[in-house]
């Protein structure tokens, strides 16, 4: 059998990597480990969330699934930060388990090109440094072009529970066993990260009388640009909050020899993430705190687990159990499913280009988990970017690279092949430094025309997008026209003032525009004077993008750079001098040598 | 980069022994042959090593020689430093040798620069080497150690910790908008703290424009109808400091014509002929000359006849100079008085020597010299930082503009930021990873 492309792994990355090469007429297989768990959500209920939520929009405006999935299984969904300026407003959701996994399926098994096939994938082929093919730990070989590693928590994971370790994934799940063994042998170098999840309870067992409720927005809210509502925005599913205290503390505290990442069970552990610690991490961490703030959110409609987000642990179930009972509203829950923190094998992202194809084999891409990221999205985000580039370099393209002003992607992946990450690796507003420009309103306006142009955006979307800049132009011809005698200004620079709003105005326009062309046109107005200034810092850094790097660059014949710089250089290997001032241990009077050493040898 | 280059690295003049500094790959190649004495290709590195210098089988000198090896040098690269008798001729026969043999002559500045490049020192501390190495007086080169010894970075370090703890906050209110215990940043704090920021940015500006003229030299002009004193009083304060009067032409503009140094502050005497000449400024050049004189003046010595009832020319100069840092002296105080001029006002008498050392504690008072001296105070010489500091000061500004506007917190944060990075050009900081770092360490977050 042969394949153009082969995906492994059918988690979030995998889903978008294989729906866009299948939909960019790639003959693709996608090879899952079961069925059963494509496209699963084995930690929170939610997709999106600050900088998340704009990652979906990202996808969703370059032709990818996560939105128009997450907004067919909504549970809830609101608009973060809607109080603070456009450039923080971020959707967040709670997607239903079930019916997200099943609609999901749903779509792709609906895509031309594109097979599905369960099996663990134990090795590469290998010929001349290009990958032709993968054997599967039943024997099987099937061979292919360019194949996709979209591996998640798969690669030699164990699941640690107190002073147990488990070799499985997540929810007793196989693991694969053998590829990032065989993956190092290629060549890779093999991280070992880990992550956590927090027990699930009984929705019946919770007294949720005496809990806050937390509802969704009062308004009707998608992911998608296609705009379509599958939800009832009246009827939308509540989360509630619950808070540690003294007691929770002190069993903590009283227990933590016996946690498996304080425990000191285990020489060589994992390293786990800052931003999602474990609840035993924070309360030794952050010892004054008199609580820690925890929510309950559900996870689905077809069962009965009710997830409580911030309570991450690795601690043995007895104590588990003590735990969850000195919650309040909590005191007689069923644990349903016990915590457990979870470690596994993923490449050094350095090893990665900006295409997503390794460094290590031709052909071969890498997107998710295993490039040492963390979260849904960012994993669906590095899947369509992965599924682009692999279809493109088939068809002796140039890859699709997002800049970091292109996108909230561009920023997660020169992050990872630019500083490598250390811990799993999640999206923050505070990592972009151009956010005012990486908005979630105008995702579809930073990246909709890159995707129809790379083959991945549907007819019916580009048209969508043509009309949307129509009417925005139109619109803004228009309020040169609406005049504001007592102020000697018209509406569009009346509107630079704070407190105007365009909606207040629709009936002096002569005809209806779209709710987000107006949004859109207010926001450019209002924040004009900011956005400019982001423009201006980005345009500074595009400069520095477009001064190329050769590829055959020998650092060793660079005179005078520090020896630090030079192997961190060697490693990475930028593609542009922009690229290389992020690097860290590469100092400025580095760039200068290095600037001076191109404009001399390859009279840049 | 990869010549040798050579500069004499001591004042060239009469002193006891010079120093001619070698440094590059081919230091040790080019200087070895002119060496009789250990071969230098043997001697350990950081070993003096006695010999003399010989061309063409004539020995120039006796000499003591240091050879330090890359990378543990200034430069990181091979260094080589001869010190020789001071002799004028001596030292040049030297270089001229050594420009022969392969060596190029250094531009100024250039073995800092390639400590720089070379990654030794980083960039607040080469400029501060490069003020070190430009000092001529003890006030400068106070100001250049505290630069190198990192204090300014300190200031600013400290400052940019400040900044970015509200920042963070206000990333962590961003990033986790659903954490209500976690406080938030609101706008009274911000007006707050931008407050405190920014007068104590405009302090460092102020010090730091005070500290630039005291490095440079204060552009200096002594004005005065013809035959007030004018040049007896230069002479006195010449007199009794053994001041040195150089010729800088072309330092600024071509308008100073001789530097003194009194009591540790460079004066940069701005037409010094008509000073020197004793002859009258306004008359010799006339008004509009002296006008755009003391529009380009740091400080003006107005002197008055204390004989003479005040005349129309004094008048006129007073009036011209009543902005201006300067000082009124009542010259000639041993004569009669007949002046009726009742402002503040120095007498001296310039003749007798009388009332000298009040002028220069009155200079040293406008220019805040004494606290210069005294005080470790933390301030900018160079224009790169103060350009920066400037531009820093103008982000705050913007700040307290969407401040007023009750703009949205994340919009006011956009300029929040730019302070934190220009103050972070300063001292050459690096961005991202920092603000994610510092997020972490300082809020308690996560599923």
């Amino acid at each position: 059998m042969k394949y153009d492309i082969i995906v492994v792994g059918a988690g979030h990355a995998g889903c978008e990597a294989a729906l866009a090469t299948a939909r960019m007429g790639k003959k693709t297989l996608l090879i899952t480990i079961n069925k059963e768990n494509i496209a699963d959500m084995p930690c929170n209920p939610s997709i999106g969330g600050s900088a998340k939520g704009i990652v979906v929009r990202e996808i969703d405006a370059l032709g990818g699934e996560m939105g128009r999935n997450a907004d067919k299984t909504l549970l809830q969904i609101k608009m973060l930060n809607s109080s603070k300026g456009p450039a923080v407003r971020s959707l967040r959701s709670q997607a239903d388990k079930v019916t997200y996994k099943k609609e999901m399926l749903k779509t792709l098994e609906a895509t031309n090109n594109l097979t599905i096939k369960e099996g663990v994938v134990a090795d590469l082929l290998v010929d001349n440094n290009k990958i032709t093919g993968i054997t599967t730990e039943d024997g099987e070989t099937i061979n292919c072009d360019a194949c996709i590693l979209t591996t998640g928590t798969y690669l030699k994971a164990d699941i640690l529970v107190g002073d147990n370790r488990t070799p499985e994934g997540p929810h007793g799940e196989k693991r694969a066993n053998f590829l990032s063994d065989n993956l190092e042998k290629l060549g890779f170098k093999i991280l070992r990260l880990k992550t956590g999840t927090p027990p699930r309870i009984e929705r019946s067992s919770i007294d949720f009388s005496e809990l806050s409720r937390e509802d969704g927005d009062d308004e009707e809210l998608t992911f998608s640009f296609d705009n379509t509502l599958y939800y009832d925005y009246k009827n939308q599913e509540p989360c509630y909050l619950t808070y540690t205290n003294e007691r929770t503390h002190k069993i903590i505290m009283d227990n933590l020899d016996k946690s498996a990442m304080y425990g000191g069970f285990y020489e060589k552990l994992g390293t786990g993430p800052r931003y999602c610690p474990s609840i035993e991490d924070k309360v030794v961490r952050f010892k004054d705190k008199e609580r820690h703030q925890l929510f309950l959110e559900p996870e689905s409609m077809y069962y009965d687990d009710i997830y409580l987000q911030g309570f991450s642990t690795s601690m043995p179930h007895d104590v588990q159990e003590d735990m969850v009972h000195s919650l309040k509203g909590l005191e007689h829950a069923k644990i349903l499913k016990y915590a457990y923190a979870i470690e596994y094998d993923a490449i050094d992202p350095l090893q990665l280009k900006p295409s997503l194809e390794t460094k290590v084999i031709e052909n071969l891409f890498t997107a998710g988990q295993i490039n040492g990221t963390s979260g849904y999205e960012e994993a669906a985000g590095q899947g369509v970017i992965a599924g682009i580039n692999a279809s493109l370099k088939l068809d002796n393209k140039d890859p699709l690279i997002l800049s970091r002003s292109d996108a909230y992607i561009g920023v997660l992946i020169d992050d990872l092949v630019t500083k490598g990450t250390i811990e799993p690796y999640r999206l923050l507003t505070s990592r972009a430094e151009f956010r005012l420009l990486l908005r979630s309103d105008n995702a579809d306006l930073r990246l909709s025309e890159k995707a129809y142009n790379v083959g991945l955006l549907s007819e019916e979307r580009h048209n969508k997008l043509l009309n949307k800049l129509k009417q925005m132009e139109e619109l803004e011809e228009e309020i040169k026209t609406i005049t504001f005698p007592q102020y000697k200004c018209n509406l569009s620079e009346y509107l630079k003032r704070p407190e105007v709003k365009i909606t207040d105005y629709v009936d002096k326009l002569s005809k209806t525009y779209d709710k987000e062309v107006l949004e859109q046109v207010e926001i450019n107005h209002k924040y004009e004077g900011y956005i400019a200034k982001a423009k201006k810092e980005a345009e500074k850094m595009i400069k520095l993008g477009k001064k190329q790097i050769p590829d055959d660059i020998d650092y060793s014949k660079v005179d005078n750079l520090a020896t630090e710089a030079r192997q961190k250089l060697e490693k990475v290997r930028p593609r542009t001098i922009d690229q290389a001032t992020r690097i860290s241990g590469v100092n400025p009077s580095d760039i200068a040598i290095l600037m001076v050493y191109l404009k001399r040898f390859y009279n840049e | 980069m990869n010549d040798t280059i050579v500069a004499i690295s001591t004042a060239l003049g009469e002193g006891a022994i010079s120093i001619i500094r070698v440094s590059g790959e081919d230091a040790i190649n080019i200087v070895n042959p002119l060496f009789k004495g250990k071969n230098l290709k043997k001697v350990k590195s950081h070993t003096i090593n006695y010999g003399h210098i010989v061309y063409k089988g004539e020995i120039i000198d006796e000499v003591l020689l240091s050879i330090m090896k890359a990378p543990k040098t200034y430069t990181r690269e091979d260094v080589i430093e001869i010190n020789t008798h001071g002799s004028i001729a001596v030292v040049n026969k030297i270089m001229e040798i050594l420009l022969l043999s392969g060596c190029r002559l250094a531009e100024p500045g250039e073995f800092t620069k390639r400590a720089f490049l070379n990654g030794r020192i980083d960039l607040t501390e080469s400029e501060g080497v490069m003020d070190l190495i430009n000092s001529e007086t003890e006030l400068t080169r106070k100001m250049a150690i505290n630069q190198l010894s990192g204090k300014v970075s300190k200031l600013i370090t400290d400052l940019r910790d400040k900044i970015v703890a509200l920042i963070s906050n206000i990333e962590v209110n961003i990033d986790y908008p659903e954490y209500e215990d976690i406080e938030v940043v609101t706008i009274n704090r911000i007006k707050e703290e931008v407050v405190e920021m920014k007068s104590k940015l405009l302090e460092i500006l102020k010090i730091s424009a005070d500290g630039k003229i005291l490095k440079d030299g204060i552009k200096t002009v002594i004005l005065g109808k013809p035959n007030v004193g004018k040049s007896s009083l230069l002479n006195s304060l010449l007199e009794e400091e053994k001041a040195i009067v150089t010729d800088v032409k072309g330092t600024t503009r071509d308008i100073v014509e001789g530097s003194i140094i009194i009591g540790g502050v460079k004066l940069n005497l701005i037409d010094t002929a008509g000073v020197r000449d004793s002859n009258d400024v306004v008359e010799k050049i006339g008004i509009e000359k002296s006008i755009s004189l003391i529009d380009e003046a740091e400080l003006v010595l107005l002197v008055l006849d204390s004989s003479e009832e005040l005349s129309e020319e004094d008048k006129f100069l007073l009036d011209k100079t009543k902005d201006k840092k300067r000082i009124v002296i009542m010259n000639k105080t041993d004569l009669d008085g007949n002046n009726a001029y009742d402002k503040e006002v120095i007498r001296i008498s310039a003749k007798e020597n009388i009332g000298i050392e009040e002028v220069k504690e009155k200079i040293k008072e406008l220019f805040n010299v004494g606290t210069f001296l005294s005080k470790n105070l933390m301030f900018f010489t160079n224009a790169r930082q103060i350009a920066l500091l400037k531009s820093a000061i103008e982000s705050l500004e913007e700040v307290e503009r969407g401040v007023n506007d009750e703009r949205e917190i994340d919009m006011i944060e956009i300029d929040l930021k730019l302070v934190w990075e220009r103050l972070g050009d300063i001292i050459g900081a690096n961005y991202t990873e920092e603000l994610v770092d510092n997020l972490f360490s300082r809020f308690c977050l996560g599923k």
